[in-house]
């Protein structure tokens, strides 16, 4: 409800949070619909990215951090992985 | 030592989540390290109230199962640096929560967070039994409507009976009672149950009174929990809660009908 000075002052706030509302729901709503039909593949995914990287270099898989932001025309996935030092590497190509 | 507070009702749609949602924020804003797990798996939430929606990868579900790391699975706030958020799995059941599994993630955020904040899901069955399972407080969201007042006295007795200090005859779960959609005009028309009347009936220390308010759609609507909306009644009303249940003492406010005057009568809309 507006009260009638509202009108005047061409107050439209309430109408942009509504569509943004719209507009969140739509994006994760596409995503969810996709996911109904196959298997979240991003477990795997990253299971997969860490052991091809662990072949060439000895990383802590707890130091693997996986970024996702879902958008409407594009997501981006950003997979970070903590190569450790120089010194620990020689180390670990030492030991095998 | 960590606190693990759950916030329940056992009734749905009376603002458990924008509870646990503005409760976590303001924590946080206070400094304190806070994690809020949504334990409503299956049907997840949360991570919309707080506005991460897009930046979910793991969940809970995954955690338990060894796919992915705790670490993997929070999502850090952007707003508030002391914040993370741990998401309820939206494609699976809740069977796939574990005592086991709760147990082993609330003790491993036990040492990193101050507060772990549990937002339960409606009902009294697996998923609500782990929110409040661990819990040494528990925040009971009530709406001043008969359903909602009765379904908070059957989860006061679960807390009282089930969780785990209850089961380890430990000191009891501290109990909070948090009224929200809270309607001062129609509470002096007589048509809405009193404050004291429900304090009565419940017999729980009220910790605070949230008054209905246009802000808390506007405030999901946009991902932005409510209380980051300070100029809002709502969001002030759970700044105070938060300062209370730190030990702080502060009057209850929003709970007198206001007196309008002809002036706002003419150009006040509601109360924001």
């Amino acid at each position: 409800m507006m009260s009638w000075i509202d009108f005047f002052r061409g107050k439209r706030k309430e109408e942009s949070s509504a569509s943004a509302a719209k507009e969140r729901l739509q994006i994760v709503l596409a995503h969810e619909r996709i996911g109904r039909t196959r298997e979240d593949f991003l477990p795997k995914l990253q299971q997969e990215l860490v052991a091809v990287v662990a072949r060439y270099v000895a990383i802590d898989p707890g130091k693997v951090n996986v970024n996702l932001d879902r958008g409407g025309d594009m997501s981006t996935l950003a997979i970070e992985i903590e190569l450790p030092a120089p010194a620990a590497m020689r180390m670990a190509a030492g030991a095998r | 030592m960590a606190q693990v507070v759950v916030v329940t009702s056992g009734k749905g749609g009376v603002g458990k989540t924008t509870s646990s949602a503005a409760f976590a924020t303001g924590l946080a804003q206070r400094g304190k390290k806070t994690v809020v797990i949504d334990f409503d798996v299956g049907l997840r939430n949360l991570d919309l109230i707080m506005g991460v929606e897009r930046r979910v990868v793991f969940d809970i579900v995954n955690v338990i199962s060894g796919e992915a790391r705790l670490n993997q699975a929070l999502i850090r706030d952007k707003r508030v640096d002391t914040l993370s958020i741990l998401p309820a799995s939206q494609t699976r059941d809740k069977d796939a929560l574990t005592k086991e599994g709760v147990a082993r993630i609330i003790e491993e955020l036990a040492k990193d967070f101050d507060y772990i904040l549990c937002d339960s899901p409606a009902g009294i069955e697996k998923g609500a039994l782990l929110a409040l399972y661990f819990a040494d407080q528990a925040v009971v969201v009530t709406n001043p409507e008969v359903s909602s007042v009765r379904d908070s006295d059957r989860i006061l007795g679960v807390l009282q009976s089930r969780s785990k200090r209850a089961e380890e005859k430990k000191d009891p779960v501290k109990e909070h009672l948090l009224v929200t959609r809270f309607d001062p005009v129609r509470v002096e028309r007589g048509e809405m149950l009193k404050l004291e009347d429900i304090q009565e009936i419940l017999s729980i220390p009220l910790l605070g009174v949230i008054p209905e308010s246009e802000s808390v759609l506007k405030a999901s609507n946009t991902g932005t929990p409510v209380i980051m909306d300070a100029e809002s009644q709502a969001g002030q009303a759970y700044a105070d809660a938060v300062a209370r249940f730190l030990g702080e003492e502060k009057p209850h406010r929003f709970i007198e009908a206001e007196k309008k005057g002809l002036f706002k009568r003419l150009f006040g809309g509601r109360a924001a």
